[in-house]
């Protein structure tokens, strides 16, 4: 029973407390204190999400499952980077190259141990660039999906075809020298666009502030995995 | 004189005493006109005006603000001026500490350094340049004190008390049992075709709940959704597959699978290391669920929640393994992606309206009833509001500001 009603109770009353402080300046210190809470319970939460992401990889490789060889990247990359972070954090290449000679053998060995541990340039390196390639299919995808959505095939699918036209055109410098066509695209960009976002937004804005009020009062608790 | 005479010609072989005695009388004028123009550059400046102190409005105390006027070596005059520094005391006549600086052309500022309420203080404004400072007379006392209310947010009050009044209004009136009609939303509708697909074809299903933490309402509205689906899944015997970004939105979407299993009556059908974290990090994260969509190749892809950037990434890729899609945001920059990427879109409210389509349970419709008069009330004002501007008449609009102005006066 508790199990069921707590939660509840608790969520209760977090968000009474939060409702007022809105409102209440001399309770705004609870919001702060709920914040650095959140922070906290997110780096323990990363714990757990480390260790569900090593279990699930290291069953997969139990298992031999097809794919696998992509579980030894990722663990790899995990450990690898962890030791990087530990090894960069606590100076442990300042501390190895105070105790050798400069300019010995072991020295150099320490050296080249420093780079392929050093943290900054493996994540600036490895990282950064990976990252960006992801981010940059985005366009060929825009691409894609706009071969596809353009397709005029119904009144709707005509309309946004000619509106996407004009709008492009407006936006690169030939279109800029079309008469109309600059006053065109502009007027669809802030009349017709802006209206349906703003309409959509304040849906939005009701639609969560509805939620909110259903999980205060409890109307609301599939997130806790409860049936209504 | 002689000698004088002797001396002006050996200073300048060649010359005449007489041009030699002018050019230095001259010279001498010179530097003194140039000593006289140091003089007035380093004068001090003159002095910040009309301080002001108030209580920051709307505040838990421990603010003040500083007004004054310009000192009139910044506005014009010898435009030297640095900035200005505040300074303060709990005595008028010192000594003061500055608590705070500003840079030249400011006529305002907040201090906010361990003050304490209740307590009195007075101020001075230090108008600064290069070399020297001028304060300006002392201003206060001035106490900082707590507002129990925050006036600057009484319209929101308003507004949020008519719109609670309203969700629990239809509410209450959907629990007597009133029939309440909601309007057929074609994405919600597919869910239980698209995991049918699934089934059929022997393949998982792909749930994504989006990027953002669990603090997101989005991030909620999508785990909701999230419970059905797992319950229809374990209905229909198939694989649901939940990548996470982020581990607590992970163990509540773990928490919810499984109570959807347990509720189909499948309870050992469930799978935890389906339900896994992947990263936190947006792209690695679009790396990993895109293999999984090219590895596994699931039948249905449903990306419900917060998306950035990723959301074409994710549903074009989704796309071309030919899988039925259906997503639902309330990102509205990443909305057009899905509808033109997607086979079914849930368009902002319809996200949170999933809910109670899914569940039909009366209290979630009751709330939707009170959503759609909210808007009705809404859409009124903002017809309204065009009206009267249209004519030239401000009052409709000034009301939205009268309650504040009244109780600030």
């Amino acid at each position: 029973m508790m199990r069921r009603q707590l939660p509840l109770i608790i969520c209760f009353v977090a968000g009474m407390v939060m409702l007022a402080q809105n409102f209440i300046p001399p309770l705004t210190w609870i919001y702060q204190q709920a914040i650095a809470w959140a922070r906290i319970i997110a780096s323990i939460a990363l714990f757990i999400g480390l260790i569900s992401l090593v279990r699930v990889h290291t069953t997969k490789l139990k298992r031999k499952a097809p794919g696998c060889q992509y579980s030894y990247v990722t663990l790899f990359a995990l450990c690898y980077m962890m030791l990087a972070g530990l090894l960069t954090r606590y100076h442990f290449f300042v501390w190895l190259h105070d105790k050798s000679d400069a300019g010995s053998t072991g020295d150099y060995i320490v050296s080249v141990f420093e780079n392929a541990f050093n943290f900054q340039e493996l994540f600036l390196n490895i990282q950064i660039p990976i990252q960006a390639t992801m981010f940059s299919l985005l366009a060929f995808f825009i691409a894609s999906a706009a071969f596809r959505a353009f397709k005029a095939r119904t009144f709707e699918a005509t309309l946004l075809l000619i509106a996407a036209t004009v709008v492009m055109l407006g936006r690169v410098p030939l279109g800029q020298m079309i008469p109309w066509i600059p006053e065109i695209t502009t007027w669809i960009l802030e009349v017709p666009n802006t209206a349906a976002k703003r309409g959509i937004m304040i849906g939005v804005g009701l639609g969560m502030s509805s939620t909110a009020l259903k999980i205060m009062l409890g109307i609301e608790r599939t997130y806790l995995g409860m049936k209504d | 004189m002689p000698r004088l005479r002797s001396n002006l010609r050996l200073l300048s072989p060649g010359l005449s005493p007489a041009f030699v005695f002018s050019f230095l009388i001259v010279l001498f004028a010179l530097c003194g006109t140039a000593y006289s123009q140091v003089e007035a550059f380093d004068a001090p400046p003159a002095p910040a005006t009309n301080v002001v102190l108030k209580d920051a409005p709307d505040d838990e105390g421990g603010a003040i603000t500083i007004y004054w006027t310009l000192s009139a070596d910044d506005a014009g005059g010898a435009m030297d001026v640095v900035g200005y520094e505040i300074r303060r005391s709990e005595v008028p006549h010192g000594p003061f500490e500055t608590v705070k600086s500003v840079p030249r052309g400011s006529s305002e500022a907040a201090d906010e350094t361990d003050l304490e309420n209740d307590v009195n203080y007075f101020y001075q404004v230090v108008v600064k340049d290069v070399s020297s400072e001028t304060p300006s007379a002392v201003a206060g006392p001035i106490q900082a004190k707590v507002q129990w209310f925050n006036l600057g947010r009484l319209n929101t009050l308003i507004v949020t008390s008519i719109y609670i009044g309203l969700l629990l209004y239809f509410i209450l009136h959907a629990k007597k049992g009133t029939n309440l009609f909601i309007r057929r939303i074609a994405g919600l509708d597919a869910l239980d075709e698209a995991v049918g697909r699934a089934t059929e074809m022997g393949k998982p299903i792909l749930y994504v709940p989006g990027i953002s933490t669990i603090s997101d309402v989005a991030t909620i509205a999508s785990i909701n959704i999230l419970s059905g689906v797992a319950r229809t899944v374990a209905e229909y015997d198939t694989r649901i597959i939940v990548p996470n970004y982020d581990p607590i939105v992970m163990t509540v979407a773990q928490e919810v699978v499984r109570e959807g299993f347990l509720a189909a009556g499948k309870p050992d059908a469930y799978n935890e290391q389906d339900v896994f974290y992947v990263t936190t990090n947006q792209f690695a994260f679009v790396a990993a669920v895109d293999g999984i969509m090219v590895r596994e190749r699931p039948a249905t892809n449903l990306f419900i929640g917060m998306f950035f950037a990723e959301s074409l990434i994710l549903a074009e890729t989704g796309a071309s393994t030919g899988a039925i899609q259906i997503a639902g945001t309330d990102a509205v920059a990443q909305l057009p992606f899905f509808i033109a990427a997607c086979d079914y879109t849930l368009i902002g409210e319809e996200l949170y309206a999933a809910s109670a389509y899914l569940s039909r349970a009366p209290l979630l419709m009751g709330s939707l009833k009170g959503q759609d008069w909210m808007k009705i009330f809404l859409i009124g004002c903002i017809l309204i509001g065009i009206v009267t501007l249209l004519f030239d008449y401000e009052g409709f609009k000034n009301l939205f500001e009268t309650p504040l102005m009244i109780f600030r006066q």
